[in-house]
């Protein structure tokens, strides 16, 4: 008997964004990513359109991470004093996409100016052919002016910056308008929120192809499910054709799983957990493997091991299964 | 259920003979689509209309009783296709396959070690699948044997041959194991055996169409299905289809939980793909080759985020004091409330920092810290009291100062009353405590 292949049907589509430019489009990069375009759920091409894959990205910092775990201190310590080289060495592994973090503009720490961190980014995108991701330090106030300076020092290059968020968004949409780049819209794990926000930039004039929903992701076993759901919410409001809501998913899996107890727990403490290193980047591998089933576009990682993995999964579930 | 009573009053004999107590067929109908009578009190029933209603009256996917004793589990059952919508009742049985070819006694010590606590709760590989790989009969009883005697995980019996099954279940029936697989060759006998020793059968078709077409052949309730597939793009689109199916169509024929096996050699692809079919709707999952500590750790993990039911604010027993590190007189003091999410990400943060803290999470009935404060649970009065009649935290630290979430500053003032200690307004997000405490705390106890 014949069974029914049953097909929901959807009606909206994920926005398709581009990420980064190259020569002819008036940026330096070799390479560009694109993400989103679905009118299906995730790795469901028997029902729809999955045009681009999911794209992992390689975080970098722009300064020296201080009390990393060990398996992420042997996997960059190498290089991890100098984003330049940071960012080369991701390259070489693998990278599509690298996310620059500036966390030395943060103002309880080296608090470089605006001026510096722009400098920080125009060495990466001269050192590496692939796009960038640049994310502030998380102080709204100093994101707005070094975000500023970065988007105005990359003019052309689009960029995904990030992140903007409900209650400041107008300096670094503006920015990123004026200089031709795509921004990041955050929003805490809340999809009224994640909505609301993307009113507030559309209105401002961003175009819905420019943005990118970072619907705050949590670790695997803290609260992991929280996010996996709010994404899904998310995602099936893009396919029900909820224009706001329809835009590419970014999840920094690599910053929220190694915050976590498991990731930092040294073999010795507790050898019933086994390996610490394996056990780390698993615990990164599988919070991005998770949400990838919820409709993540970009997972942002850190242990090379566990970006590797990750772009092996998503090559299987790429294959075609209609 | 899901039928109205027009529809089953379709199926009635419309005679009104009142016999049912009812006096016309259509008020029966009603009652019965109200769950308030039996079918079985109309006596003019036809056997089709029965068959129908029946039918209709079961859940869109069997629940399965696996095993017996500690690992026993229900499987199946689920009524969603997404966890938002209610919840995943029963989590999907982790197994590990053990070969009758390979040093069984060895597996089953590596897989009987793979029980973790996380939150409170015990998580553990519960399954072990013992293939059949030699074709031998007494082989495969041995390995059945050496498992049962060393282990008291449920077991998957996994061999096409009826004469095998039938010697393992010689051994293990009693221990209700799932007999895996009955196919398109073999189902009559195979399900003979599941009859006779009343077991959970496993029944596997080359594909969607032909599982269905074996399911329906299958004079026997209690299943187990597998489509056949295990390119992992294709497993996941069986486990939608099979799941929309039972949810939206009740299409009987693939009403069952689901069993998956993954494919890969390496440990971490092996569970990534576990992961994904644990996300998408798989009953049971077997893997392969993993029996590492780590990397079982993080699959359950997953499970268990995935099969926590969204309705039930998951919460940390609140108004004490926990530890973060080995704090002492002079560490920081977090206030947030005992939803587990704010508890977690404070602790996250906190021991990101590596400054060793401790944190009282109040009982706001599992809200957030906003959620809370507007409801009236996280105000200053309330936590001033918890602080100091519920808890000893005045005996732990030396200093009198009290951290809160930014968002709730304005309580700032009536818990300096109710509390008699400082208050210190922290980040609004937790992702601040790090700095906070690198920048402010050391002044703030001196100052
Ligand atoms: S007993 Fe059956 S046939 Fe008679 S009234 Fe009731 S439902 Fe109708």
């Amino acid at each position: 008997m014949a069974v029914e292949m049953l097909k929901e049907k959807w009606t909206g589509q994920v926005a398709e964004v581009v990420i980064g430019a190259t020569e002819e489009e008036g940026g330096t990069r070799t390479s560009t990513v694109t993400v989103g375009g679905e009118t299906a759920l995730p790795f469901l091409d028997f029902e729809g359109e999955i045009p681009n894959k999911p794209v992992v990205a390689y975080e970098v910092l722009d300064e020296e991470p201080e009390g990393w775990a060990e398996p992420l201190v042997e996997a960059w310590g190498d290089v991890y004093s100098d984003p330049v080289a940071w960012a080369k060495k991701c390259e070489e592994e693998g990278a599509e996409l690298i996310a620059l973090r500036l966390v030395s503009t943060n103002p309880a720490g080296q608090d470089r100016s605006p001026e510096e961190a722009a400098q920080t980014v125009k060495d990466v995108l001269d050192a590496v052919g692939v796009p960038l991701m640049v994310l502030g330090c998380e102080d709204a106030e100093k994101d707005n002016e070094v975000l500023k300076a970065v988007a105005e020092a990359a003019e052309g290059e689009n960029l995904l910056i990030g992140a903007t968020e409900e209650d400041n968004y107008k300096t670094i949409a503006g920015a990123c308008m004026i200089h031709d780049h795509t921004l990041i819209a955050q929003s805490p794990v809340d999809m009224n929120i994640a909505k609301q926000l993307n009113i507030l930039l559309t209105d401002l004039g961003v175009k819905e192809n420019k943005i990118v929903i970072d619907p705050l992701l949590s670790s695997l076993g803290y609260g992991l499910e929280y996010s996996y759901s709010v994404m899904e919410r998310v995602r099936l409001s893009a396919l029900r054709d909820d224009k706001m809501l329809s835009m590419p998913v970014v999840a920094f899996a690599g910053k929220e799983a190694w915050r976590t107890k498991e990731p930092n727990t040294p073999t010795e403490e507790n050898p019933q957990w086994g390996e610490q290193e394996n056990r780390g980047v698993m615990w990164e591998t599988l919070t991005a493997s998770t949400v990838l089933q919820s409709g993540a576009n970009i997972l942002v990682m850190y242990h090379p091991q566990a970006a590797k993995n990750v772009q092996s999964l998503v090559d299987d579930l790429m294959e075609d299964n209609s | 259920m899901g039928l109205t009573g027009l529809e089953i009053y379709k199926k009635l004999p419309q005679t009104n003979c009142g016999e049912c107590g009812s006096p016309t067929c259509l008020a029966f109908a009603m009652q019965l689509a109200e769950g308030k009578a039996e079918l079985s009190e109309c006596p003019d029933v036809s056997d089709e209309a029965k068959a129908a209603l029946d039918a209709a009256a079961k859940p869109p996917i069997a629940t399965i009783t696996i095993g017996s004793g500690k690992y026993e589990r229900e499987v199946g059952g689920e009524t969603e296709l997404f966890r938002h919508d209610k919840t995943f009742f029963n989590e999907t049985g982790v197994a590990v396959a053990v070969s009758d070819e390979e040093d069984v006694a060895a597996k089953v010590e590596k897989i009987n070690a793979l029980t973790f606590e996380r939150v409170g709760q015990e998580i553990a590989v519960d399954m072990i699948a013992v293939k059949n790989d030699s074709g031998d009969v007494n082989t495969f009883a041995e390995a059945v044997e050496t498992v049962a005697d060393n282990s008291e995980r449920t077991l998957i019996l996994v061999t096409e041959d009826a004469a095998a099954m039938e010697a393992a279940l010689d051994i293990a029936a009693d221990q209700n194991p799932l007999l895996y697989a009955a196919t398109a060759d073999n189902y009559e006998a195979m399900t003979e055996l599941a009859e006779e020793n009343d077991c959970p059968l496993a029944v596997r078709g080359e594909d969607l169409d032909s599982l269905a077409e074996l399911t329906k052949k299958i004079d026997y309730e209690n299943l187990v299905i597998d489509s056949g597939a295990r390119q992992t793009s294709e497993v996941l689109r069986d486990q939608n289809v099979i799941r929309r199916l039972c949810i939206k169509k009740k299409f009987r024929p693939v009403g069952f939980p689901t069993i998956t096996f993954t494919t890969k050699e390496d440990p971490q692809e092996e569970v990534m793909q576990a992961s994904t079919y644990i996300a998408k709707y798989a009953g049971i999952v077997v893997l392969n080759n993993t029996v590492e500590l780590a990397e079982t750790l993080s699959l359950l993990a997953v499970r268990q985020n995935i099969y926590t039911d969204p309705r039930v604010p998951v919460t940390v027993e609140p108004n004490k004091v926990y530890e973060v590190g080995e704090p002492d007189e002079n560490s920081p003091v977090f206030i947030t409330t005992n939803f587990s999410l704010s508890y977690y990400s404070v602790e996250g943060d906190v021991s990101s920092s590596k400054e060793p803290a401790y944190i009282i999470p109040i009982d706001t009935d599992g809200t957030s810290v906003l959620t809370g404060w507007a409801a009236d649970k996280f105000g200053g009065a309330k936590i001033g009291e918890i602080i100091t009649e519920e808890t000893d935290i005045e005996d732990r630290v030396d200093h009198r100062k009290l951290i809160i979430p930014g968002h709730v500053a304005v309580i700032s003032g009536k818990l300096e009353e109710a509390s008699g200690w400082d208050v210190l307004v922290g980040p609004r997000e937790s992702s601040g405590i790090p700095s906070f405490i690198a920048n402010r705390w050391e002044s703030e106890l001196n100052g």
